[in-house]
């Protein structure tokens, strides 16, 4: 089986120098007259906003697959709320924060109130796009950073408390990210500044973070860790809907990077390329990785490992060729295999891999731009910025206070809000609800009535409550 | 002389039961998935403005055939694993069994336990 492995990926490296383009220069270029490009830019970048508000949909069933059936009217309660309350908490307060007009604390913070220009189409907001247009892309983007965390703390959190995290998040934690970094603060203007094209840490680790803070706040499920200490298997009730939420998000994500260009120029086909094939690399090392580590291959892994190619891609996809792009998303799929069965042997539950895939291979894909960075992808400035291109360690200094800073802000800023929530109304449910099944008591039904065919009176399926599953 | 225990019990309470069985030397069990409710009675909840009764609970039923000498310990060992002492923990009954046979091999009788 080694041998196989080897002589597998020595046909792999050798396939990834065809790929290779070492005197490629990048230069994007908008070929319409200025008026018709600016319709052009806007009318692209908001169908890209479209298909990340449809990675809801994706994020929704991937969640609900991945955890058991008495929850899943619950989970879905969340992810909705998530883009609901969160879009209009970043209309009201986060935007500003974010993007508005006022830089404060040096970069640190922002106000504004940047949601009033949104009828003027006339005024450009950012590059050509108008205020609504860059709205509707940035709120996309900050339901998507909100609804990471509800697969972390599933089946066991209350939903009021959820929702008041879910409102904290898009309102202040994630704006004053955005400010640091694509609002014009501290981290752009650093001499060296930031990269992160599409958000994996901006957006993913965001969410990854503030996962991990919530998962260990909460304590695992109830059953999750037997007497021994080991991880127990709680499988989740629906396998087709993993796999078809991963490849809803999948789609989306051809929102998420090629929209990050922010205009319809020749380089959009370009990153729709690199987000394809690094997903593509994710997925199927995930699934050797994980064959070779558990003896077969698991259908919710390799799911898993589309989703951490693409997080992984998401910082890197404006700077890197196009080889470099399987390479991280590959390792990318490898890491998150291991970091998953990390998290599982520290006692931190995290049902769906949310902090795997979001934090880790966020983080990862942030890094992985200080070695591979070979085109400037108008965050960095310069080409040849990686280290494998002879640009030396600067960018590496630099990406490595990003996402140490924005751990430690992310991270901390979350716990805080989740002990004060625990402290307060309570951040978990009640022994007897976790082992009923959060639906009936949170929302007052069931996800699955499979059996109430007009009787009133036989209220509960039982079919939604596996006996094997604790 | 062979008997059947019948347990029914909370859903979450299944794996403490096969534990428990096993400690007695149960080496096989059938499982079902039923509804069911005792004296308790149901409550009522809201879907979308309307009101509805929830009566039925879902539990989970276990069905051992053992050698009559066996069936208190068996019946004892369910019990202990399954309490909560919370309502709604089960029932557990006996019915004589008049006759076992495991299909593969033909054996009939306490052989077939």
């Amino acid at each position: 089986m080694k041998r196989k492995l080897l002589i597998g990926a020595g046909l792999v490296g050798a396939a990834l120098l065809l790929l290779a383009n070492p005197a490629a220069a990048q230069e994007a270029e908008e070929v319409a007259d200025p008026a018709t490009q600016i319709v052009l830019d806007n009318i692209f970048v908001f169908v890209c906003g479209v298909l990340v508000f449809f990675m809801q949909a994706g994020f929704a069933l991937v969640e609900a697959g991945l955890t058991r059936a008495k929850n899943v009217s619950n989970i879905m309660m969340k992810n909705l709320m998530d883009m609901a309350a969160g879009v209009l908490a970043f209309a009201l307060v986060g935007y500003g924060i974010g993007f508005g007009g006022s830089e404060l604390l040096g970069g640190w913070f922002g106000f504004g109130l940047g949601i009033t220009g949104i009828e003027d189409p006339a005024q450009a907001a950012v590059l050509n796009l108008s205020p609504a247009t860059f709205f509707f892309f940035q709120a996309a983007f900050a339901a998507a950073a909100a609804t990471i965390v509800s697969g972390a703390m599933a089946e066991r959190t209350k939903f009021k408390s959820y929702f008041i995290y879910s409102f904290a998040l898009t309102a202040l934690i994630y704006p004053i990210v955005l400010r640091w970094t694509w609002g014009g603060g501290w981290l752009a203007q650093l001499d060296i500044p930031f990269s992160d094209f599409a958000g994996s840490t901006i957006v993913h680790a965001t969410g990854g973070w503030a996962a991990l803070a919530g998962a260990m706040v909460l304590g695992p499920r109830l059953g999750k860790y037997g007497k021994d200490g080991k991880a127990r298997a709680i499988p989740g009730h629906n396998v087709p809907f993993v796999v078809i939420g991963a490849i809803i998000l999948f789609i989306g994500w051809f929102g998420f990077n090629p929209g990050s260009e922010l205009g319809a120029d020749n380089l959009v086909p370009q990153l729709a390329v690199k987000t394809l094939l690094a997903a593509c690399a994710g997925a199927v090392v995930a699934m050797v990785v994980n064959w070779a580590k558990d003896g077969k291959p698991d259908v919710t892994m390799a799911a898993n490992g589309l989703l951490a190619g693409l997080v992984s891609i998401t910082a890197p996809v404006g700077a890197v060729e196009t080889w470099a792009a399987i390479v991280i998303g590959g390792i990318g799929g490898g890491i998150v295999v291991l970091a998953v069965a990390f998290f599982d042997r520290a006692r931190v539950d995290d049902p769906v891999g949310a902090i795997s895939v979001h934090g880790v291979c966020g983080t990862w894909g942030t890094l992985s731009i200080a070695f591979f960075a070979r085109y400037d992808d108008a965050f960095l400035g310069r080409e040849d910025a990686g280290l494998f291109y002879g640009g030396g360690i600067d960018q590496l200094s630099t990406q490595a206070l990003f996402v140490g800073v924005h751990f430690v802000f992310v991270f901390g800023a979350a716990f805080l809000l989740f002990q004060t929530i625990k402290a307060t109304v309570g951040l978990r449910v009640t022994e007897e609800e976790e082992l009923a099944g959060l639906d009936v008591e949170e929302h007052g039904h069931v996800g699955y009535a499979l059996d109430s065919g007009g009787s009133s009176s036989l209220g509960t399926s039982s079919s939604s409550n596996k006996p094997v599953s604790v | 002389m062979l008997h059947l225990v019948t347990a029914v019990i909370k859903p979450h309470k299944l794996d403490d039961v096969k534990e428990a069985l096993k400690g007695v030397g149960v080496q096989g069990m059938t499982v079902s998935e039923v509804k069911g409710f005792g004296r308790q009675g149901g409550h009522t909840e809201t879907y979308r403005g309307a009101e509805y009764t929830i009566d039925f609970v879902p539990k989970v039923k276990v069905e051992v055939v053992c050698g009559t000498e066996d069936a208190e310990k068996v019946a004892d060992a369910i019990a202990t694993a399954a309490q909560t002492g919370k309502i709604g923990d089960g029932k557990i009954w006996m019915t004589e069994v008049s006759r076992l046979a495991r299909i593969r091999t033909g054996e009939m009788g306490t052989d077939a336990v």
